[in-house]
């Protein structure tokens, strides 16, 4: 597997996400927000950051970087798109994801570790973990509220879209969503950072399962 | 010789109006000039001397003082002098760390002042060709029953958010106290620490007839003007006309700046001769400070200097202390190269001018020479001698220690629980990204924080510590304890203490009681420093924090970073197993003067400080150390404020775990703040291997146990308290004090 780690003016877990992908023996390269072409890619990560500072709306103008069109043209491909935080934020603002992350309900930054409860195990992000687990996952953000009309959010459950939620809704997100992925299953955004929680030295490895979903996903279309 | 910008003041008119002593030069130091120059300096040159004369800039009142420091030993690559100091960590790496205060620009605008306050000592570390790994803050601020205290802890705590998330680097930890002095004059000391290969080390100097001297980054404005001015005087809530001299800061833009003086360390090291970020006096300090350093000259041509505001004189230009700016020296013929790298990243890089050998600091400006000072008088104030003298109250203390009231131990546990320097801080850290990097193996909230070094075994411990009411009562053994405490916070996570930035906070040096307290701080961290080979290899001075004649403690911040060779050896605060036994390490005596519980009770410090014996602490620290190595303790916690009762509960707390113990002294002694002392906990198969090491330096108190009741019997009485019940009131009590 080939992947495509973006790197946005701004960016800051991009090399997280690189060593995490690398540490799981992916071929990861990073790839400026400046290029216009993901030729040759299975899956590309749009990683976590303040994307041009974010001092409009985060993400707002991330999404005009010209590696966005390729993003776009990658995903309705069928190729694998995943946003960690300021990436799903990005992916949002795309309309690659449906709904909008807002500020949270109690406003600042928060940076913490949360448990999440696996929604959908059946997707290419957790079918990896067991059915009924809880997992701890970092998170830090100021602005990951998730939101939604009531229509969208109807059709998020009825299509099982919604693959991770707060066991203790830290943010204020609608129906707790952490993280949901497109109804096609190949673009996946959520605001914690699994990328943060895969080496036992920094006292946390729940994020693993993620990586090794993914790859599962991947090996076995191969 | 151009005498008159944009109706700048005349030369004569500078002389009669002493314009100059609103910027902080003394008529000696104006009439010194004169008689140096041979003439009367214009606008712009009284005005670059005033920056540069600066205490802040200059050191003029305090160099006698810092000279004394220790700053040599096997590690040290780079002392006091440059950006940042630099250790040998082994394997051809390096740790880069320093200090810096920005505790004037935080009162007047809490979140700005505090943001560029990272935004600076980042900048600091980079430029040394390092990259940034961690920040650590050690905040000071008034009782939090006042509004405005409220509200300047609220802005600072968001300004460094704001910047330190944005820009990439975790927060990893600091410490935050509060105390009425700092009520005027809050302290915002931040640490920042970063890691190099050897072979990338820069220097900030300016070397090489001919080669040119190169603006990168922001645009300049006329933020922060004469700051360092700003930031040598003391306050008077009757002036408040100083907002204008805060900078603002941009943490996107010094992502760019710092990712492209990275990668310009890496991809041309060959080309670039020195590298100074602008920090205090803006580009007048880095570049005079470039070429004085290397013996050379420097031209600038002031109108080349980008600029984001229109009709900026070349006193504004000069003074300026606009954030994200680093100036670069690169050898002549070569600048292309460097100036295609940083507007690939959308930065501006302009060739300002150039260096030369007549010794000479010259500013052109609209085609004129605006300035012509020779470069050495320029960067080398005249030194003061300052009269010192003990504080009076110092002689008058009484050697009684304070008696803690203790009729309702239970009670006076959970008050001082409650007290907000105590009072676990989750609430105001919980705000900065502590994990970002994903190197952060011990997080805020334990003794020292922990950062691995990806792609070793190795991590580096970093701390900042000081508690100022024991200098306030005796500023040099004060500050060995708070030289100990850091390196007692290092060892408890199994890291060997390595070296020391520090953070000299102090009252107006004009005051003989103030200069002694310096005189006596600096020399407590010297003679301890040496003693755990740690030497002093950066730091940072911010005197005349005073505000209306209300001096701060002295409060000597001190910065200390570990080395930890095996990263699986790491040891945290909290209880690991039930059944665990626990140990404390030193002995327990009457401490109480300065303690928390004499705050708390008499609401006054007071008293001769209690005996501080190195022999000890040093037997303490070697022990800890060598039983982490020999993997034999489950959990290690360096003893400090609020005494042995607060570390058990910190342990407690971090482990969801209770404790069952039985001390051999009276309630009061669960809060003495006797220094050298540690609590640990021993599983059951390595409690014999624990205790002939230990010998008579550990005493065994009792268990980790996994009900919800802490138990404490002392020779008075058995005291029970619910876990969760007393969790809630440390963790609550700070955000329900914010709030109030």
């Amino acid at each position: 597997m080939k992947a495509a780690v973006i790197s946005f003016p701004g960016s800051n877990c991009d090399f997280d996400m690189l060593y995490a992908l690398q540490d799981f023996g992916v071929d990861a390269q990073i790839i400026s927000a400046k290029k216009n072409d993901l030729t040759g890619f299975d899956a590309i990560f749009l990683p976590g950051g303040f994307s041009y500072g974010d001092y409009l709306r985060t993400g707002a103008i991330a999404h005009f970087s010209p590696i966005m069109s390729a993003v776009t043209q990658a995903a309705n491909a069928g190729k694998l798109i995943v946003g960690v935080c300021n990436g799903f934020q990005i992916l949002t603002e795309a309309g690659l994801l449906p709904g909008q992350l807002l500020m949270n309900a109690t406003p600042g930054f928060i940076c913490d570790e949360v448990e999440l409860e696996i929604a959908n195990p059946n997707t290419a992000y957790t079918n990896a973990y067991d059915n009924d687990d809880t997992i701890l996952i970092p998170i830090a953000h100021g602005e990951g509220n998730y939101f939604a009309d009531e229509t969208t959010l109807d059709k998020l459950e009825e299509n099982h879209q919604i693959v991770f939620r707060y066991v203790d809704n830290p943010n204020g997100s609608a129906h707790d969503i952490a993280g949901i992925m497109n109804e096609k299953g190949n673009v996946f955004g959520m605001m914690p950072h699994p990328e943060r929680a895969v080496d036992q030295v920094t006292g946390n490895i729940d994020g693993q399962k993620f990586f090794k979903s993914i790859l599962s996903g991947i090996l076995t279309k191969a | 010789m151009t005498t008159v910008t944009n109706n700048e003041l005349t030369p004569e008119q500078v002389r009669d109006s002493k314009i100059y002593t609103q910027w902080g030069l003394t008529e000696a130091e104006y009439e010194l000039i004169v008689s140096e120059l041979k003439r009367l300096p214009n606008f712009t040159e009284t005005g670059i001397f005033s920056g540069m004369w600066s205490e802040h800039v200059s050191y003029k009142k305090s160099k006698p003082i810092l000279r004394k420091f220790w700053s040599t030993n096997e590690r040290v690559l780079q002392g006091p002098g440059e950006g940042a100091g630099i250790l040998d960590i082994g394997d051809g790496q390096a740790v880069v760390f320093k200090a810096e205060s920005h505790n004037h620009p935080s009162f007047v605008e809490p979140y700005e002042g505090a943001a560029t306050g990272v935004g600076g000592i980042l900048r600091d570390i980079f430029s040394m060709g390092a990259q940034p790994i961690a920040v650590l803050d050690s905040l000071r601020f008034g009782e939090l029953d006042d509004a405005h205290t409220r509200h300047i802890v609220d802005g600072v705590i968001a300004g460094i958010a704001g910047y330190g998330n944005a820009i990439g680097i975790p927060t990893v930890g600091g410490e935050i106290s509060f105390d009425p002095v700092y009520a005027g004059n809050p302290l915002v000391n931040v640490m920042a620490v970063g890691l190099m290969d050897q072979a990338a080390m820069q220097v900030g100097q300016a070397k090489g007839v001919g080669n040119s001297i190169i603006y990168v980054g922001a645009k300049t404005g006329r933020d922060g003007i004469n700051g360092a001015s700003f930031a040598s005087a003391e306050f008077s809530t009757a002036h408040e006309s100083d907002r204008s001299a805060v900078q603002v800061g941009d943490p996107f833009l010094e992502k760019l700046v710092m990712d492209a003086t990275l990668q310009a360390v890496r991809e041309h090291s060959d080309i670039i001769v020195g590298i100074q970020d602008m920090g205090a006096a803006g580009l007048l300090s880095s570049s005079s400070e470039m070429a004085a350093k290397a013996g050379m000259g420097i031209t600038l041509n002031l109108d080349s200097v980008p600029q984001r505001e229109t009709n900026m004189t070349p006193y504004e230009l000069m003074l300026s202390e606009s954030q994200e700016r680093m100036l670069l020296v690169v050898k002549r013929g070569e600048e292309q190269a460097i100036i295609d790298l940083f507007q690939a990243a959308d930065l501006d890089a302009v060739i300002i001018g150039n260096v030369t050998d007549n010794g000479r600091y010259i500013l052109t400006f609209d085609d004129e020479i605006v300035a012509d000072v020779p470069i050495d008088f320029l960067t080398h104030a005249p030194k003061q001698n300052l009269p010192m003298a003990e504080p009076k109250r110092i002689a008058g203390f009484s050697s009684a220690q304070f008696e803690p009231a203790v009729n309702d131990v239970k009670q006076t546990i959970l008050d001082l629980i409650a007290q907000p320097t105590i009072a676990s801080k989750t609430a105001l850290f919980r705000h900065f990204d502590s994990m970002v990097r994903a190197d952060t193996a011990i997080k805020p909230g334990g003794d020292a924080s922990l950062v691995r070094v990806r792609g070793t075994k190795k991590a580096l411990a970093m701390t900042t510590d000081v508690n100022a009411r024991y200098l306030y009562l005796d500023p040099f053994v004060g500050a060995q304890m708070a030289v100990a405490e850091a390196a007692r916070n290092i060892v408890a996570t199994g890291a060997l203490p390595i070296g020391i930035t520090d953070g000299l906070n102090f009252g107006s040096p004009d005051n003989p009681e103030v200069y002694y307290e310096l005189d006596q701080a600096a020399a407590g961290i010297n003679a301890l420093a040496k003693q755990l080979n740690t030497p002093i290899i950066s730091g940072n001075v911010s005197l005349y924090n005073e505000t209306d004649g209300q001096a701060i403690y002295p409060t000597p911040m001190i910065g200390m970073v570990g080395l930890l060779s095996d990263i699986t050896n790491a040891t945290t605060v909290d209880f690991k197993h039930a059944g665990d036994s626990i140990y404390v390490i030193g002995e327990t005596n009457d401490s109480f003067n300065g303690s928390e519980i004499q705050k708390m009770q008499h609401g006054e410090l007071t008293g001769q400080l209690f005996a501080f014996d190195d022999t000890a602490e040093i037997a303490a620290q070697k022990l800890v150390y060598s039983a982490i190595s020999k993997q034999l303790l489950s959990s290690a916690h360096d003893l400090s404020e609020g005494g042995l009762i607060v570390g058990l509960l910190e342990s407690s707390f971090a482990g969801d775990l209770s404790f069952d113990v039985q001390t051999k002294q009276a309630d009061k002694y669960l809060f003495a703040e006797t220094p050298s002392r540690f609590v640990v906990s021993v599983a059951a198969e390595k409690a014999e291997a624990f205790e002939q090491l230990a010998g008579t330096q550990a005493t065994k108190i009792g268990i980790v146990t996994d009900d919800d009741v802490l138990k404490v019997v002392t020779t008075n009485q058995t005291i029970m308290l619910s876990r969760t019940a007393t969790k809630k009131v440390y963790q609550e009590s700070l955000a329900c004090q914010l709030k109030a």
